[in-house]
């Protein structure tokens, strides 16, 4: 492999691993508000966190880019604040990761947090458990095989994402241009075939790693919490 | 300590209304199965909240609805055994033990758990994940977890209702001991005359959400509204008569031989004696198979059945003891307050429990 697609790998694997570790603690926070709570505009939020799996991903791109780009009035914002800086940054295509695997890290999130009996959690409250500390030791750690699948999930999207991140942070070599943006690029060139070849078995290798990976943790916590 | 409890909750069609206090010892509450038991420890719990009322522990107020007052379950320090015990599957049984003892700030917890464990004789299982644990076990687990966090009160939800006849027959003891140990109020739901009449100090009737009845477990048993007319005797084992297995209860009645107890000589016991199991006889009865005959005299004849039938309650020696007889009996005997009796109970119609 030449040194321009290991460095597109290896970005790969930084923005994906970037966006699935920061959305992991909002994934769980909206799951269990989703999962457990009864609010007004609970089906408004529902359905925000589900439209990037349905909308075009390239429009997905243009709304960060109309509102976390340089002039958007988020991203306008958080520069000026704190000096975080999305557009045209590795950061931005996490960010664009992170909002098109969200449904699916909250879905399988969502899913598991709702098979925990609410008993368990009720009886853990009459012993003097904070319903913060319920959720810590009793709903977290009897979901957490829900919780590994979505975030395995939510990573091999973000590997694969193509569309919002080449809209919203273009295809910079070294800086935004990860593992499909180049070889989108290398199909546009003559002789790139072979490089294109090349990356596609890595992007295979990947993904079977994963989806091997969650299967075994979940085998091994679910044999823990049978055993349980 | 005490508690106090005076509340009522609507419900679709169904109301609950219902006020009592309950001590140290067991409070039972008894009725049928939609009588509003679990509700009613719910709301004692904190796992509902009710339309009005109070409840207060020692004097410090956990609801009051009046001054918008509602305690969440987690500060309340009321202990709960559920029914289905639910013990947390992902930690072992010492890790659910230890559960609540984090939050109840664990003073003096080494020598707590080793004297609940000492208790409920769960001293094996502490390695052990609960769904390696038989329905015993389990319950008596879910039991020793309450104690743990040090609660105030103590909520039994039917704890013994999924359990078979042998499985209750062991936890049965524990209760026992709890109830003289602990030295916390005890709320114990239960539909099973049995349980009440060995297990409880007082008891809460509940019919259809109301409190119809509140006593001494002896008076109010041998109501009729309380299910068959039976009454409850306290007794002491007196000797055993292993050559019949039998064993002979001192009481203020007289002796009673029922089948053999695994009690020792000596220790206190409950005899729960059906209404329909009791025949009177005017005459000392002579050469007849039932081997207790108790003296006393006809206090109150109630007709029951619709007038098929009458309770008829006797004084025996300051014992109250009930006979349920057709009334062609009562007529044909000519029975009537004031009149001795003799009541004859075959042996082999006590059950242990």
């Amino acid at each position: 492999m030449t040194p321009e697609e290991w460095t597109a790998v290896r970005l790969s694997l930084l923005v994906a691993t970037t966006a699935t570790l920061a959305s992991l603690p909002f994934g769980i926070a909206v799951a269990w508000l989703l999962a457990r709570r009864r609010f007004w505009g609970k089906s408004l939020l529902d359905t925000l966190v589900h439209l990037p799996l349905i909308l075009p991903p390239v429009v997905t791109g243009y709304l960060l880019l109309i509102s976390f780009g340089k002039r958007g009035p988020i991203g306008a914002f958080l520069d000026e604040q704190f000096g975080i800086v999305f557009s045209f940054r590795w950061t931005g295509a996490a960010l664009a990761c992170a909002v098109m695997g969200f449904p699916l890290l909250v879905r399988a999130i969502r899913l598991s947090i709702e098979a925990v009996d609410t008993r368990l959690e009720s009886a853990a409250g009459t012993l003097g458990a904070h319903p913060f500390l319920v959720f810590a030791t009793i709903t977290l750690p009897l979901c957490l095989p829900g919780v590994i699948a979505g975030a395995i999930l939510c990573f091999a999207k973000s590997m694969g994402e193509f569309g919002a991140t080449i809209t919203f942070v273009s295809n910079i070599p070294g800086e935004t241009q990860t593992l499909p943006s180049l070889i989108y690029t290398l199909t546009q060139v003559p002789g790139g075939d072979a490089g294109a070849m090349r990356l596609t078995l890595v992007s295979i290798a990947l993904s079977m790693v994963a989806l091997l990976g969650s299967e075994l943790l979940a085998r091994r916590i679910g044999v823990r919490q049978m055993a349980a | 300590m005490s508690l106090e409890v005076d509340v009522d909750h609507a419900r679709e069609s169904f109301h609950l209304s219902a006020r009592f206090s309950a001590v140290p010892g067991l409070t039972a509450l008894f009725g049928r199965s939609g009588s509003g038991k679990t509700t009613l420890v719910d709301i004692v719990g904190g796992l509902i909240r009710p339309d009005r009322g109070r409840i207060a522990i020692d004097g410090q107020v956990l609801v009051d609805t009046a001054r918008g007052v509602f305690v969440p379950k987690h500060r309340r320090r009321i202990g709960y055994v559920f029914q289905d015990s639910r013990l947390f599957p992902h930690l072992s049984v010492r890790s659910n033990l230890l559960y609540g003892r984090w939050f109840a700030g664990g003073g003096g917890a080494a020598a707590n758990l080793a004297s609940v464990v000492d208790l409920l004789g769960i001293g094996r299982l502490l390695e052990r994940r609960p769904d390696s644990l038989s329905g015993g076990e389990t319950q008596r687990v879910a039991i020793g977890r309450a104690l743990l966090a040090q609660p105030r009160a103590l909520l039994m939800d039917e704890p013994l209702a999924s359990l078979d006849e042998a499985r209750r027959a062991e936890i049965l003891p524990y209760i026992e001991r709890l109830r003289d140990e602990a030295g916390v109020p005890i709320l114990y739901v239960s539909h099973s005359v049995a349980e009440v009449a060995r297990l409880a100090t007082t008891v809460v009737i509940l019919s259809e959400g109301q409190v119809t009845a509140v006593g001494p477990v002896a008076d109010i048993l041998s109501q009729a509204e309380a299910g068959e007319g039976g009454s409850v005797l306290a007794a002491t084992v007196a000797r055993h008569d292993a050559a019949f297995q039998l064993s002979v209860l001192a009481t203020a009645a007289g002796e009673l031989q029922v089948p053999q107890l695994s009690a020792p000589p000596g220790s206190a016991v409950r005899a729960y004696i059906r209404g329909r199991d009791v025949m009177l006889s005017l005459k000392p009865p002579e050469q007849i198979s039932a081997l207790n005959v108790l003296a006393g005299r006809i206090v109150s004849i109630t007709p029951s059945a619709g007038g098929a039938q009458a309770d008829v309650r006797l004084d025996c020696n300051g014992a109250n003891l009930t006979a349920r007889l057709t009334a062609k009996s009562v007529q044909r005997l000519a029975l009537a307050p004031g009149r001795p009796v003799y009541a004859v109970i075959k042996s082999v119609s006590f059950e242990r429990s």
